[in-house]
């Protein structure tokens, strides 16, 4: 995959594993996320910072992950922490970097620059590692869009609840009505910078029946996918995300339908009573994508 | 590295390894607990002492009290253990001495 390929991937599930602890980073890949978020920050004890980055390090250079995207979240820029796990991400061989506590575009700058930095000193492909923020506090959310366009790096932002509902002062109570100005302002701004946007984790593990609600309202609301903490819920989220039978067809009807017209150099059409054209194409190519990655497409496209 | 102090990486959690190194005088001196000795113990071994020279360190007692911990592990546990050892956790080498 080339870099712009990368920071398109399909990201329905991004799961987080304490990069501390060996009997979590062994084998994730089993579970089969779309990605996998080895943590250093909240789940690594102050004490245990340091030997974090070692696990992490060896693991990542010794273990195969099957070809699951593996991210590493940071500890915050008002942590002593944060440059050193900058440089042992990048050296271990990382796709890419989950910014804790992210505020503004400076933040992202300044995260940036130590990538930049790591990528000399290990000797990586200049701009091969990847970016994305947790928008944690109101105003991070309120700064989404500056800083999703912080760097040609950036791939995503990501709503991170628990410290979000502290600031707010709010416990979710509500269903999530909370949080629901939070979500539109982070999916608009995404989608402005042409990036995409994960929800925040669902901590309550044993109510499979409240993550499977707000996985499908977060589904409509234009999110791309959830971080996870636990494997149950990877199958519910990758289920809601996969393509109706109905909508794999008729997204494969009109991919080939627009192709066919444009070779006949007809732009806007008529099929099954509905007006096609161009803008069509992006939305029936990702279900198609979704389809193939949800094991539901055996066509041609 | 030389070994100044006594300390400790690693737990006794299931695939982990506990690890303790201590200043010494007669080369690399190792003491191994593991479930799976039989098997591993020579592999064991040689990680550790593998992990020693590229660390530079010539001088240790070395304890590895394994719980069935992957090859990775072991090595992240002892490299901690020995730049602990020396106080350091920042601007660390990594890839340092890798084949």
């Amino acid at each position: 995959m080339n870099i712009a390929e990368r920071k398109n991937r399909l990201r329905r599930t991004m799961m987080f594993l304490s990069a501390q602890r060996p009997n979590l980073i062994k084998d994730p890949y089993l579970f089969a996320p779309d990605s996998l978020i080895f943590d250093l920050e909240d789940a690594v004890a102050e004490n245990q910072k340091d030997a974090a980055r070692f696990s992490l390090y060896h693991a990542i250079k010794n273990l195969d992950y099957h070809g699951i995207e593996r991210l590493v979240r940071i500890n915050a820029l008002d942590t002593p922490h944060w440059a050193e796990d900058v440089r042992v991400s990048v050296a271990s061989g990382i796709d890419g970097i989950r910014i804790a506590k992210c505020e503004t575009a400076q933040d992202v700058r300044v995260i940036e620059q130590a990538v930049i930095s790591a990528e000399q000193e290990f000797s990586r492909e200049p701009g091969s590692v990847l970016l994305m923020a947790a928008l944690e506090s109101p105003l991070a959310v309120l700064n989404a869009y500056e800083i999703s366009k912080a760097s040609p790096r950036m791939f995503g932002i990501a709503l991170s609840g628990g410290d979000f509902r502290r600031c707010l002062r709010t416990t979710g109570a509500g269903g999530g009505v909370d949080m629901f100005t939070a979500r539109g302002l982070m999916v608009l701004s995404a989608r402005a910078a042409g990036i995409q946007c994960f929800d925040t984790v669902y901590t309550k593990l044993d109510d499979l029946e409240g993550f499977e609600k707000e996985t499908r309202l977060i589904k409509d609301m234009g999110f791309d996918g959830k971080s996870i903490v636990n494997a149950r819920q990877i199958k519910i989220v990758h289920d809601i995300f996969a393509p109706s039978k109905a909508e794999i067809a008729e997204a494969e009807r009109v991919v080939m339908a627009i192709r066919e017209n444009a070779e006949k150099g007809i732009g806007i059409f008529q099929l099954d009573g509905k007006m096609l054209d161009i803008a069509f194409m992006e939305g029936a190519e990702r279900t198609i994508a979704l389809a193939k990655a949800s094991g539901l497409y055996k066509g041609g496209l | 590295m030389i070994i100044n102090k006594t300390s400790m990486a690693g737990t006794l959690e299931s695939s982990d390894v506990l690890v303790t190194v201590a200043p010494g005088n007669q080369g690399i001196q190792l003491q191994v607990t593991s479930p799976v000795i039989q098997q591993f113990g020579r592999a064991i071994h040689r990680t550790v002492l593998d992990t020693m020279a590229r660390l530079g360190v010539e001088h240790a007692r070395v304890t590895v009290a394994d719980q069935g911990a992957l090859d990775c592990t072991l090595k992240a546990r002892l490299e901690c253990a020995v730049y602990r050892a020396n106080g350091v956790t920042e601007n660390i080498p990594w890839g340092k001495g890798e084949q």
